[in-house]
């Protein structure tokens, strides 16, 4: 599994001071926790609230730098944002994210293709998100052929059918799971597919369990990589475990100790 | 339309392990990146090698058709380790230390260690060092062998997922590599190296010894564990990256088609053998008749070159 940290993100309120403040220990310290718990990437967001956010993301981007070495996912409605991150990325990044609008492809896709880059791509677009997992992969469909178009390879997508919280909307969590299996037969080589974890529990009760049960749900589905919080141990366990039921990963007594050796 | 072949990728080789002292003669072995010849979806920068067998006591209970080729040197065992260099062309050598077992007269440390260091002296090569395979006695000779042989960078056995700390922490101190076993389970074979690893042993020196069994003695078995295991390895999973080696030789010549079968079958029941495990990946195959040591050589030799010239 790819697991993209989600805790560089302005919309924290902590984060979202230190970026402001240009607090660069508080930020190194959450990259660094971050990789040491199994990161393979971070996503990295200057939130709502930034007042000059492509300042802000080429703060970041430099800071974080400073002390983790892993591809950092860029996430901003903002391309001249994306692109300044882009512009500075030591490692190959990842764009987050695109929806299946004709105009946002056009623009993400033009930047994946010119900074070499994977991209993720949402199941949605401008009238919303899908009540269900045909039009989920409809508009998946719209963004494999889209890439394609412009030479992505579509190994390099990563495509979110778009969790919704299980308080809200309920009967979206299998709808979710199905597209997951669905993205996967798209096209060959397959593309990757990534959720928002923490989207599931929002605003719901025991969100902790609720994240670990659906990722092991989704993984199950054939899911490539998630966003979540990697400080989440009992999840990341769970993680690992999913992967090994899915026979990811050789069994040994030690598992959970040889996945972190990785 | 032509058929394009699928090429296996792989995220990270074997890791590459070296017997033997610097400044004299080294082996290395492993480092491939592909399934065993497939040259062309990855490398095999070091050809598999073949290490001939020696015991530190004359091999009384040897077939004749096993004796013959060493003649009288089979009762010294650094005549016999010279006549493996100079008759047979050994690369390097694999030390038994059988004579050290409680059943064959446990012959302590004092009169192994000198034996050990003329083999050395008299032939330069690099060591394979095993213990005769009493975990008491060996966790008592094998680290004093260690001791004594520090800075040869010999390779070490055998640790077990229940025997591993005496041999881990000696080697680990005198700068060894060391071989650990598993009863053919990919399973305990992925724990056994993390076990080692833990007491701050470089995984990138452990050498996998997955349990040999002879032809005709479930062979399959051993096969499909390594084909498992390498497989694991070149998705990513660095507990199970580690070169193969394995006891043709000891196996082979203990089975009664081997034995029992006049001249010629053992050698080539030890040539069918050995080649099997080429194919399931082997990078160390410890043998012991010269002849099949020779034709797996020269099996190593065409295999690595893309077959025999047609």
């Amino acid at each position: 599994m790819i697991v993209i940290g989600e805790l560089i993100n302005g919309m924290y309120k902590d984060v979202g001071k230190a970026i402001a403040n240009r607090e660069a220990d508080v930020i190194q310290h959450l990259a660094e926790d971050q990789v040491r718990a199994g990161a393979t990437m971070l996503d990295i967001s200057t939130g709502p609230y930034s007042k000059d956010p492509v300042d802000d993301i080429k703060w970041l981007v430099e800071t974080i730098q400073g002390v983790a070495r892993v591809p950092l996912v860029l996430d901003s409605t903002r391309a001249d944002v994306i692109e300044e991150g882009l512009r500075l990325a030591a490692k190959r990044a990842v764009i987050n994210s695109t929806s299946a609008d004709e105009e946002r492809m056009a623009v993400i896709f033009g930047l994946a293709k010119k900074y070499n880059t994977q991209v993720i791509g949402l199941a949605m677009d401008k009238t919303g998100v899908p009540n269900g997992k045909e039009r989920r992969l409809e508009l998946a469909a719209a963004i494999v052929a889209r890439a394609i178009e412009f030479g992505i390879n579509t190994e390099d997508l990563f495509l979110d059918p778009v969790v919704l919280p299980v308080n809200v909307a309920q009967a979206q969590g299998l709808e979710v799971l199905e597209s997951i299996r669905d993205f996967r037969l798209l096209c060959h080589p397959a593309p990757g597919t990534t959720i928002g974890l923490s989207n599931i529990s929002q605003g719901a009760k025991f969100r902790p369990l609720i994240n670990r049960t659906f990722l092991a749900m989704a993984i199950a589905s054939g899911l490539t990589s998630a966003i979540l919080d990697p400080l989440d141990k009992e999840l990341m366990d769970a993680m690992i475990t999913a992967d090994l039921i899915s026979n990811k990963n050789i069994y040994c007594d030690s598992f959970l100790e040889a996945y972190r050796k990785r | 339309m032509p058929i394009e072949l699928i090429k296996e990728k792989c995220a990270g080789p074997i890791n590459t392990v070296e017997i033997g002292r610097a400044n004299k003669r080294v082996v290395r072995i492993g480092g491939e990146s592909a399934m065993p010849f497939l040259l062309d979806e990855g490398l095999m920068p070091n050809a598999p090698v073949v290490a001939l067998e020696i015991l530190d006591c004359e091999p009384v209970e040897w077939p004749e058709a096993l004796k013959v080729p060493f003649g009288s040197a089979l009762k010294d065992p650094v005549r016999w380790a010279v006549k493996c260099v100079k008759d047979f062309g050994a690369e390097i050598l694999c030390v038994r230390l059988q004579g050290t077992h409680p059943d064959w007269g446990s012959r302590s440390a004092d009169r192994v260690i000198p034996m050990l260091k003329s083999i050395i002296e008299e032939t330069g090569l690099p060591l394979i060092i095993v213990g005769g395979g009493d975990d008491d006695r060996d966790n008592d000779i094998l680290p004093k062998v260690s001791q004594a042989l520090k800075g040869e960078n010999c390779l070490l056995g055998t640790a077990t997922q229940n025997n591993y700390k005496t041999l881990t922490a000696t080697a680990l101190a005198d700068g060894h590599s060391i071989i650990a076993e598993s009863p053919i389970d990919i399973n305990i074979a992925k724990q056994t190296n993390i076990l080692i690893s833990d007491m701050g042993f470089n995984p990138q020196r452990i050498v996998m010894h997955p349990t040999t069994t002879s032809l005709g003695y479930g062979m399959e078995y051993v096969y499909s564990i390594m084909e498992r295991g390498r497989l694991a390895a070149f998705i990513g999973d660095k507990m199970l990256a580690m070169p193969f080696v394995l006891f043709v030789g000891s196996e082979v010549w203990n089975v009664k088609e081997a034995r029992d079968a006049g001249r010629t079958q053992g050698i080539n029941w030890e040539i069918a053998t050995a080649v099997s495990m080429l194919l399931a990946g082997a990078d160390l195959l410890v043998m012991r008749h010269p002849a099949a040591a020779k034709a797996v050589s020269r099996y190593i030799g065409l295999a690595m070159n893309g077959g025999p010239k047609k």
